[in-house]
């Protein structure tokens, strides 16, 4: 079980109830592994918790319920082994776009001098393609370029494990599509283990090496692990041509639409084998189960 | 003909300045003696002997006066316009320094801690109330200095907005920041004074014009109850004198001086002030 860099074990998140009835459980029993230059992504219906798993491996939010463990130490409490890029950036707007920067490498690197933290700082600053704006201040950029400040500034910090809470939600298609590359280049070149949280099929595809499913809560659980196995690189407007892609995009949208729901609440507990980790899926090798799937796609799409 | 908002918005109060100030000086015009008086007026000394509202030009040729020389020193009972304000000014900022050297860290700990702002708030709610000038008799007797006592009573007024705006920048800090300290492993002195402080910033420097603008006003009416020195000293002696002249240039010099002094911290506040 141990041979994970990032172990989830029979993780589950409860709140008590107002009053005394059943306290609420927004899922239960998230077992799955991330490896070390793995990028993962998850995806399940709003609220189901997965901002609330994302949360717990970061050490900001604690579980009730199961461990996490990374390179065979429990999680307890943030580190800087694990860098966040928060859904709403979550940049600190007194500061210039570079010293938002220099504030986590310098957080990271304590010893170094003032110049080696700029010259690092302004490295990743470029990575992002933000060279120029350093001087503004976050309230002087965009929405995108607010959003690379906030993922250069997580690289840059070179954790041993990324966190992504739907970072381009906010973005509009265009700008996401321009971050996207930029995210998948960038990765190319650290290899930087990433567990990032989205909504979107497509972005799913083709960031991800693998793709969680998770069930509708309450009670919701990480059902399906399904591999990408679209080889890399990448590109956004070449992977839409790919013979695999359909075959996984509907496979996802079959379980966002169809049994995200049927596999939800204690309807589950009968399939599901505790402290099991999710059933593995390649879409690409279940060929009897495609055709189905196409005809759900098709209703989806309409 | 496209002028500037602030050009206009000049123009009208200039108008309206010189509006008022022709009417207060058109309505307070002495008359003059020209009827025969009566007896009883001959008396009393005449009509343009009565007691009125001094006009504006007098006002300001004493004004211009004053201001020629603001820091003579004739005695107790007449120094230069200048050195009263400079004892008011020093009285309102040590007082205020002192209240924020207490304000502000303890404002940060009520602010960080739900356990010290629970137990905390039944003082700062009564004790908040109550007039400072409330304390002046109690200052009085325990400090027995008329001067320490008016700088109590300053520091006493000018806690409480610090104190209690502090308290509410530090507990809603964003937690999204907090959560970036907490990500980046900064330690409670380096959250406090890289996230916590700046973020909270703007909240604490209106807090601090807040407490300065009544201290401002708190120390006329001190000054006028412990005497001696001090522009408020200063206005209830000139009134004693019945010299209304110097009572009105007087209230002018503390509106503006208080003016000043707000636009002094916000210029600070400027500084500080951040657009999310
Ligand atoms: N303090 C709380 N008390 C009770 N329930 C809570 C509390 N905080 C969160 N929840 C519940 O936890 C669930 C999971 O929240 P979470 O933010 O993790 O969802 P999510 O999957 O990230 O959704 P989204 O995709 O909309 O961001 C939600 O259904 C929410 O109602
Ligand atoms: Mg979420």
């Amino acid at each position: 079980m141990s041979s994970h860099f990032v172990e989830v074990q029979g993780l589950a998140k409860r709140y008590p109830a107002p009053g005394r009835g059943e306290p609420l459980t927004v899922f239960e029993d998230a077992n799955f592994g991330i490896d070390k230059g793995e990028f993962v992504c998850i995806i399940g219906h709003s609220g189901c918790g997965k901002s609330t798993i994302l949360n717990i491996l970061a050490g900001l939010d604690e579980a009730s319920d199961g461990v996490v463990v990374m390179n065979g130490r429990e999680v307890a409490g943030p580190s800087l082994e694990r860098g966040v890029v928060f859904q709403n950036y979550s940049l600190l707007p007194w500061r210039s776009t570079l010293r938002n920067i220099t504030f986590a490498v310098q957080a990271r690197w304590p010893r170094w001098s003032r110049e080696e933290v700029n010259a690092h700082s302004l490295r990743f600053l470029e990575l992002v393609g933000l060279k120029g704006v350093e001087q503004r201040k976050p309230s002087q950029l965009s929405g995108g370029m607010r959003q690379r400040v906030s993922i250069a500034r997580a690289f840059a910090t070179q954790p041993q494990l990324l966190l992504m809470d739907e970072p381009f939600g906010a973005l509009d298609a265009l700008t996401r599509g321009m971050i996207q590359e930029e995210l998948i280049r960038i990765w190319e070149e650290t290899h930087q283990t990433v567990f990032m949280i989205t909504h979107d099929v497509d972005e799913a595809i083709l960031l991800a090496d693998r793709i969680l499913l998770m069930t509708n809560g309450p009670q919701a659980r990480v059902a399906e692990s399904v591999q990408v196995a679209i080889p890399r690189p990448r590109q956004r407007t070449d992977i839409i041509h790919h013979p695999d892609y359909y075959r996984i995009r509907n496979h996802l949208v079959d379980f966002l639409v169809n049994r995200s729901k049927e596999l939800s609440g204690s309807a589950a507990g009968a399939e599901a084998q505790v402290g099991r980790y999710p059933r593995i899926v390649d879409p690409t090798r279940e060929p009897e189960s495609a055709v189905a799937d196409q005809e759900t796609c098709r209703q989806a799409a309409m | 003909m496209i002028h500037s908002l602030k050009f206009r918005a000049a123009i009208v109060s200039v108008v309206l300045l010189a509006l008022f100030l022709g009417i207060w000086e058109g309505l307070n015009a002495p008359p003059g003696d020209t009827e025969p008086l009566t007896e009883y007026e001959k008396l009393m000394g005449g009509a343009s002997q009565e007691a009125r509202v001094p006009q504006p030009s007098a006002v300001f040729s004493l004004a211009l006066e004053e201001l020629g020389n603001p820091f003579y020193d004739a005695g107790p009972n007449d120094k230069g316009i200048g050195i009263q304000l400079g004892y008011s000014l020093y009285r309102v900022l040590t007082g205020f320094f002192m209240a924020a050297l207490v304000a502000l860290p303890v404002g940060f700990l009520v602010g960080m801690s739900p356990l010290m702002q629970k137990a905390l708030n039944p003082f700062i709610q009564v004790l908040k109330p109550i007039s400072p000038l409330a304390w002046m008799p109690l200052a009085l007797f325990i400090i027995k200095d008329s001067e320490a006592s008016a700088i109590f009573v300053i520091f006493i007024c000018s806690i409480w907005p610090m104190l209690i705006n502090t308290a509410f920048g530090v507990s809603n800090v964003r937690q999204d920041w907090v959560n970036v300290a907490r990500t980046h492993e900064l330690g409670h002195l380096k959250t406090a004074f890289q996230v916590i402080l700046p973020a909270a910033a703007p909240t604490i420097l209106t807090g601090m014009r807040i407490s300065i603008g009544i201290a401002w006003l708190v120390i006329v009416a001190a000054e006028m109850l412990v005497g001696g020195t001090g522009i408020g000293y200063y206005v209830w002696n000139e009134w004693n004198n019945l010299d209304l002249t110097s009572v009105i240039f007087s209230i002018l010099m503390i509106g503006i001086v208080g003016m000043l002094l707000d636009a002094a911290l916000a210029s600070v506040n400027r500084l500080v002030e951040y657009q999310e």
